[in-house]
């Protein structure tokens, strides 16, 4: 069905017309969601989906490793032992300092696509 | 729907799968990209282990004239790896983008593929004979003591098992600072164009130290940005034409002949909202994914997050129609927004024979099919055909697998009570995303990619 975006929201409105009882389908769908995501998350940035997404899109791929805290790792490792990374060897943060074992594997596949098995 | 009976409707059947069965899918196998090449007889996908599977379809077969050739393996490669940029400390991930083949010139055969960074020219060439009775090798390669040597002989070639070779020809790097999300071949078959988040570059296929930045968005102050481009691509006919898209829902068509650098659109396509209607995820969803021009060059697509609009070149302030692919989830987005579904890009294609379309046809029997096809969730994808306005849903599932078995429409019940056979919004499995399918240009024979897996449909042969 070719109908133009918004046909919803004003099908709903015509309806609240008549019922005044149901609340909800006074708001359109949009903005009954966008109240749900604002009552989830008051301190959500008044720029609505604005440059903070664009930024996160543009930093994808950013990691972050700091060969200071490596090198002081390093050194101090011989002293005592460091809290290890954690279960999930993706995250690391906090206390633990990371190191390049820490750091996900990026080697490339040596195994062939399932597609042409 | 369509398949419902009309008689010229196409009834779409199972061909084939490929891929693992298994559930658990490991990273790597997850499909980013499929791609017919332009007589339809090679089907390629690149997926996010860097890896590009690219399938031929066989020869007819004589005898079994009720079905079209199926598509088996024809070659496999690495195409790009893993990377760490130090000097950014940015990871540089071998995901295949895209791919774009070449049209066949010679014997070999040609694609771009692209990660976020770097684009290559794959040659993919046969050998199939192989040179015998050299004079100083023996045939498994060891030399010869030459005092050994007492007669001559010309080498002969003799045939072999067929070999595929994959070799890369070009390598195309270092000219984006930003994340390509598309490659588009000009129609002069020389150059191409590649654009990322913010600039868009022209190449020439032959030359990889150099190329020519046509677009710039990229504003002074960083913290003054508000879109993005999202996809381009090169007009069909007119080389010095091509579209690109943005964040905002926006279309712009440049053409390359009004200045070097393509900063100022020559048509901007842009639908005006109600300003009644705005909400947070307004934006969001009004950011197109994918954008494609028709076989002839007239029309334009474009796939928002829950819609297909198709453009008329000649009319910039709204789509001249727009289909709802899953209107239902507009009362689920901020669900959406929480677990990110809501900024999956879907793509979309036109089905192949719309070719001859705009060249008229008087007689109404004659007047061939348009029909736009895009994916959804719960493996669901989505037909709309343009000139009956009727639409279909299908599911690629192996529980689907009979082949010549039509396949059953699909029904999602957005709200009140669920008949029988239809799925509710919230059995939907969000996981499940159609993001990448395919046409062939000229058959009905479609290529759709679920997570890991490649289903192949044809339709009803009679």
């Amino acid at each position: 069905m070719a109908a133009p975006l918004g046909t919803g929201a004003l099908t709903e409105e015509a309806g609240q017309e008549k019922q005044d009882t149901q609340k909800d389908k006074s708001i359109p769908p949009e903005r009954a969601e966008e109240a749900k995501l604002k009552a989830k998350y008051p301190n959500l940035g008044q720029k609505p989906g604005g440059s903070d997404f664009l930024m996160k899109r543009l930093q994808k791929g950013q990691k972050y490793f700091d060969s200071g805290d490596y090198n002081m790792a390093k050194a101090k490792m011989k002293n005592k032992q460091l809290p290890s990374a954690g279960p999930d060897k993706n995250l690391v943060t906090g206390d633990h300092i990371p190191t390049p074992q820490d750091l996900p594997q990026r080697k490339s596949s040596l195994v062939t696509s399932k597609l042409a098995g | 729907f369509l398949g419902a009976g009309g008689g010229n409707d196409i009834q779409w059947c199972f061909s084939q799968v490929k891929g693992a069965v298994d559930d658990d899918v490991a990273e790597a196998d997850i499909i980013s990209t499929v791609e017919f090449n332009h007589s339809g007889e090679l089907l390629a996908t690149g997926d996010k282990g860097g890896r590009v599977v690219i399938f031929q379809q066989e020869q007819e077969n004589k005898t079994q004239s009720h079905s079209r050739g199926e598509y088996n393996v024809y070659s496999t490669f690495q195409s790009h790896e893993p990377e760490f940029d130090y000097l950014k400390s940015l990871e540089i991930e071998e995901k295949i983008n895209k791919i774009r083949w070449l049209p066949q010139k010679n014997a070999a055969q040609f694609l771009l593929s692209t990660n976020d960074k770097t684009i290559k020219l794959w040659k993919i060439s046969e050998r199939d004979k192989r040179p015998e009775g050299y004079n100083l090798k023996e045939e498994d390669g060891r030399y010869r003591d030459p005092t050994t040597v007492t007669t001559l002989r010309v080498p002969v070639f003799r045939p072999m098992d067929l070999m595929v070779e994959a070799s890369p020809r070009r390598i195309f790097a270092n000219a984006h600072t930003y994340h390509i999300n598309s490659i588009s071949i000009n129609s002069d078959y020389e150059t191409y164009l590649s654009a990322d988040d913010l600039r868009i570059n022209l190449w020439h296929l032959e030359i990889t130290d150099r190329s020519f930045n046509i677009v710039d968005i990229k504003p002074a102050n960083m913290e003054e940005l508000t879109e993005v481009i999202t996809a381009a691509e090169f007009h069909p006919n007119s080389c010095s034409t091509f579209v690109y898209s943005s964040s905002k829902g926006t279309i712009r068509l440049c053409d390359m002949r009004a200045s070097a650098l393509c900063d100022r659109h020559s048509k901007l396509f842009e639908e005006p909202e109600d300003p009644s209607n705005r909400s947070f995820f307004s934006e969001i969803i009004s950011s197109i994914s994918d954008v494609k021009f028709s076989h002839s060059g007239r029309y334009m697509m474009t796939r928002d997050y829950l819609s297909v609009k198709i453009w008329d070149l000649n009319m910039e302030n709204r789509p001249v129609e727009t289909y709802q692919v899953h209107e239902y989830l507009r009362s689920k987005l901020c669900s959406l927004y929480e677990n990110d579904c809501i900024f999956d890009k879907f793509e979309c294609c036109w089905n192949g024979s719309d070719r001859q379309v705009e060249f008229s046809s008087l007689r109404t029997s004659d007047i061939p099919k348009i029909i736009v096809m895009t994916g959804s969730y719960n493996n669901f994808f989505r037909m709309f055909d343009r000139n009956t306005k009727r639409d279909i849903t299908l599911e690629a599932s192996r529980e689907n697998n009979k082949p010549r078995t039509v396949l059953k429409p699909r029904k999602v019940c957005a709200s009140g009570k669920r008949k029988k056979d239809e799925i509710s919004v919230d059995s939907l499995d969000f996981n499940k995303k159609i993001l990448h399918t395919a046409w062939h240009p000229k058959e009905n024979i479609i290529a759709v990619a679920t997570t890991n897996n490649l289903y192949i449909f044809q339709d009803k042969m009679n």
